[in-house]
């Protein structure tokens, strides 16, 4: 399990603007932060991903123009399952956010941060197509890595490795032999 | 006239041997170039390993024109069928070389989406393992697969 | 609009052309499909997947010194920066600090990859390009760093050089000699490549103008590395967030400025100059210099005796030996250790005098190899996010630990990945000549790519 972080009525890292920020302007959404290893990292509620996003791009003070990475951890069997994790970059301010919110594995949904950055859009295939995770408002969601005829999620933790789906079958000399 | 009064520029040889000597000089490589093999490969055509000496320089990226068909690289369960396909596609005679570990066996890649070894998808001539392998292991491989052009019964 | 101006006498229709996986100029498998217009490319969408070979389900399923050989194969041009990007974000998780000489160590053999990355990607470029004499002129340099790459590590391609805590082993004795005089001769090679392209003017047309892409468009398809340089944006991961010794050398970061193929081109050939000074300025601060010869007057016992030594009890004698390592293990001997890797016994191995020698090295050893619950490096539970300064942007690796043996979760942040994102954009508009321009500029790595 990852946290042991301080939470919200706690109190936060008092030297970070960011946490500070969205604090101020999320206050119940933000459900954990902590700073470990150097990074600053938030945990927000589900619903509210898209405004989170979007702020920590428009504000002027924050502007984390380059969204670095979305990526996805599958803690099964903990409920709720999924965890999906952005990455945030600053170019201005040379600053880094790492925003994560937790997706049950009954309803895995979230909102799409394609109409924010252009990238989001293969970003979150990869994440359909590994995770099975779906994002509300992508324009065309489909598998990025594995192929359409393949069934299931690769990377979550109930899919075995050796598991293959091949597409040819294996072919068979003059002996019989493959 | 006698055998030993034949002047110097006559050779006597069966044409098995003549056509294998000379397929087995002049190879047009595919090269199906995937991964980090790719990287000896590069290696391979260039001034240190030279692969011209071999005859076997210049790649023809068309199936049709090409003898040898060098799988460079992992194949992984999307590409297989192109792989199959390319192979079809490729005029007799042909051979086919597997280039690196990961063609051979899958390398340690034994995973949901890795190809164990190309031989279940198409007829492999000869197996060059390594990951990757230095280039004089290639070159050993296609001296080796030289000696078996040779060797055998040269359709025509 | 499906049909072009000559509608009244003609009926044309768009064509879809499929560059497919297998294709000269495509670096390996991109499938790109394209919606053409005559030869103005309409659409362009790229498929990828062609080579993915499940690095980050392998991560979870060894320890975590396991993980090295499958992060060589990530970008394989440059697979020491990999290496020691993924050992830096599970040191940062575990919070220990390597020694200097070892983040030397890993400067140099990071700006050597660095220099073979752009070499493999201007070569490569060229030739599809048509221009053979730079191919074979950059792969001969190529081909001298590599010797040396296989002269510290042991391997020219996959190396698994970094480990966590460190690197493997140290620099061979007259590494600065041989440094020095492969980077006079690929500095020769570079030059004259350079004459050769730079003010060519049928290269210059041909990639000049060619592949533009604006900066809101960069940064929206979150590009990094030389591609959003050539763009006008100084971001660079060794400037803005400086990590291992980067903080202390004196470099510059080439910006261009119309974020065309052209500058791409130039951004890289001046890196590389870039990247032979840093080297130099670390071979001459790097504490601890270098050997001249190996070390002479020291009893030298082979392995074997110092185990059957053990055997008959004989244990304080051999405690202050030198052993005599077989060539695989050279430049990791005891004396060497404390400047190659962290001196922290729950990560990193002991040296092997220690092993073989005494019991506490052997089960220290055992602790750390074994796989299993208990055992492995002990890295606390939680998660870290280090970006290095990959040949094509910032390579990142977010690792997350639940305590156990081997990772929980790695995850490659290729820069590759973003840039065929956006290499739509690069290409629409443009030729079907300058698809293969654009896409040699962008060096797609295939590894990084889909991992």
């Amino acid at each position: 399990m990852t946290d042991e972080s301080t939470s919200t009525s706690n109190g936060l890292p008092v030297s970070s603007t960011v946490l500070r920020k969205l604090h101020d302007r999320f206050g119940a959404a933000l459900l954990s932060v902590h700073a470990r290893a150097g990074d600053e990292t938030a945990n927000v509620r589900r619903e509210t991903i898209a405004d989170v996003l979007s702020f920590l791009k428009t504000d002027a003070e924050l502007a984390f123009e380059l969204l670095v990475d979305i990526t996805a951890v599958d803690w099964f069997p903990r409920e709720p399952r999924f965890e999906v994790v952005y990455h945030l970059l600053s170019l201005s301010t040379r600053r880094r956010i790492r925003i994560k919110t937790d997706v049950p594995s009954d309803d895995p949904r979230l909102a799409s941060a394609t109409p924010l950055w252009g990238v989001a859009n293969w970003l979150e295939r990869e994440v359909w197509d590994m995770f099975g995770i779906r994002f509300d408002g992508h324009p065309d969601l489909r598998r990025i890595l594995m192929y359409e005829e393949f069934e299931g999620h690769p990377l979550r933790k109930d899919y075995p490795i050796r598991k293959r789906q091949p597409l040819l079958e294996p072919r068979i000399d003059v002996h019989g032999n493959i | 006239m006698a055998l030993n009064a034949l002047p110097p520029n006559v050779a006597l040889t069966k044409v098995d041997a003549a056509i294998g000597w000379a397929r087995s000089w002049s190879l047009f490589v595919y090269p199906f170039v995937t991964a980090c093999c790719g990287m000896e490969y590069m290696s391979l055509a260039s001034a240190h390993y030279d692969l011209d000496r071999f005859g076997a320089a210049l790649p023809r990226f068309s199936p049709r024109q090409a003898d040898l068909l060098m799988v460079v690289g992992t194949v992984n369960h999307k590409l297989s069928p192109v792989l199959r396909r390319v192979y079809d596609q490729m005029t007799e005679p042909k051979w086919v070389m597997a280039f690196g570990v990961c063609t051979v066996s899958g390398g340690f890649y034994d995973n949901y989406s890795v190809v164990q070894g190309i031989d279940t998808i198409i007829p492999v001539d000869i197996h060059v393992p390594g990951c990757p392998p230095r280039p004089e292991m290639i070159l050993d491989g296609l001296m080796k697969l030289q000696e078996k052009i040779r060797a055998s019964k040269q359709e025509l | 609009m499906a049909t072009s101006e000559h509608d009244s006498e003609f009926r044309t229709e768009d064509m879809l052309l499929n560059m497919g996986p297998t294709h000269p100029a495509m670096h390996g498998i991109v499938r790109l499909i394209l919606q053409l217009e005559g030869e103005t490319v309409k659409r362009a969408e790229a498929e990828i997947g062609y080579l993915h070979r499940a690095f980050e389900k392998h991560c979870e399923t060894g320890t975590w010194t396991q993980a090295f050989p499958y992060t060589d194969r990530l970008n394989y041009v440059s697979p020491l920066i990999n290496n020691f990007g993924y050992a830096a974000a599970v040191e940062k998780l575990i919070g220990i600090k390597i020694p200097e000489r070892a983040e030397y160590i890993r400067v140099i053999m990071s700006e050597i990859s660095r220099i073979t990355d752009h070499l493999t990607c201007i070569g490569a470029t060229a030739m599809e390009l048509g221009a053979m004499t730079a191919f074979l002129y950059l792969m001969k340099a190529r081909e001298w760093l590599w010797q040396l790459i296989a002269d510290v590590t042991g391997g020219r391609v996959t190396v698994s050089y970094g480990r966590i805590g460190g690197v493997k082993a140290d620099l061979p004795i007259n590494f600065d000699e041989q440094c020095r005089r492969a980077l006079k001769d690929v500095a020769k090679a570079i030059t004259e490549v350079d004459k050769l392209l730079t003010r060519n003017r049928i290269f210059v047309d041909r990639i000049r103008d060619i592949g533009r892409i604006s900066t809101e468009d960069a940064i929206s398809y979150g590009f990094t590395g030389p591609v959003l340089r050539a763009c006008g944006v100084d971001y660079d991961v060794r400037k803005a967030f400086p990590y291992h010794v980067y903080d202390r050398l004196d470099f510059d970061i080439p910006i261009g400025q119309t974020g065309d193929t052209y500058d791409r081109y130039l951004v890289r050939m001046e890196e590389m100059n870039q990247s032979a000074r840093i080297i130099e300025q670390c071979l001459q601060q790097i504490p601890g210099g270098f050997d001249r010869q190996h070390p002479a007057g020291v009893r030298l016992t082979p392995a074997s005796v110092l185990s059957e030594t053990q055997l008959g009890g004989h244990i304080e004698e051999y405690s202050e030996t030198f052993m005599e390592l077989p060539p695989t293990l050279r430049g990791s001997e005891r004396q060497r250790r404390p400047g190659i890797l962290a001196d922290d016994p729950t990560v990193v191995l002991p040296a092997k005098e220690e092993t073989y020698a005494n019991i506490e090295g052997l089960i220290n050893h055992f602790k750390i190899i074994m796989p299993g619950p208990g055992h492995g490096i002990r890295v606390p539970a939680g998660e870290a996010y280090m970006a290095v300064e990959g040949g094509n942007g910032e390579l990142g690796f977010y690792v997350v630990s639940d305590g156990g043996s081997g990772p929980y979760r790695v995850h490659c942040r290729g820069p590759c990945f973003m840039l065929m994102s956006g290499l739509h954009k690069m290409l629409e508009g443009g030729q079907i000549a300058d698809i293969i321009a654009v896409f040699g500029s962008i060096n797609m790595i295939g590894g990084e790519l889909e991992r």
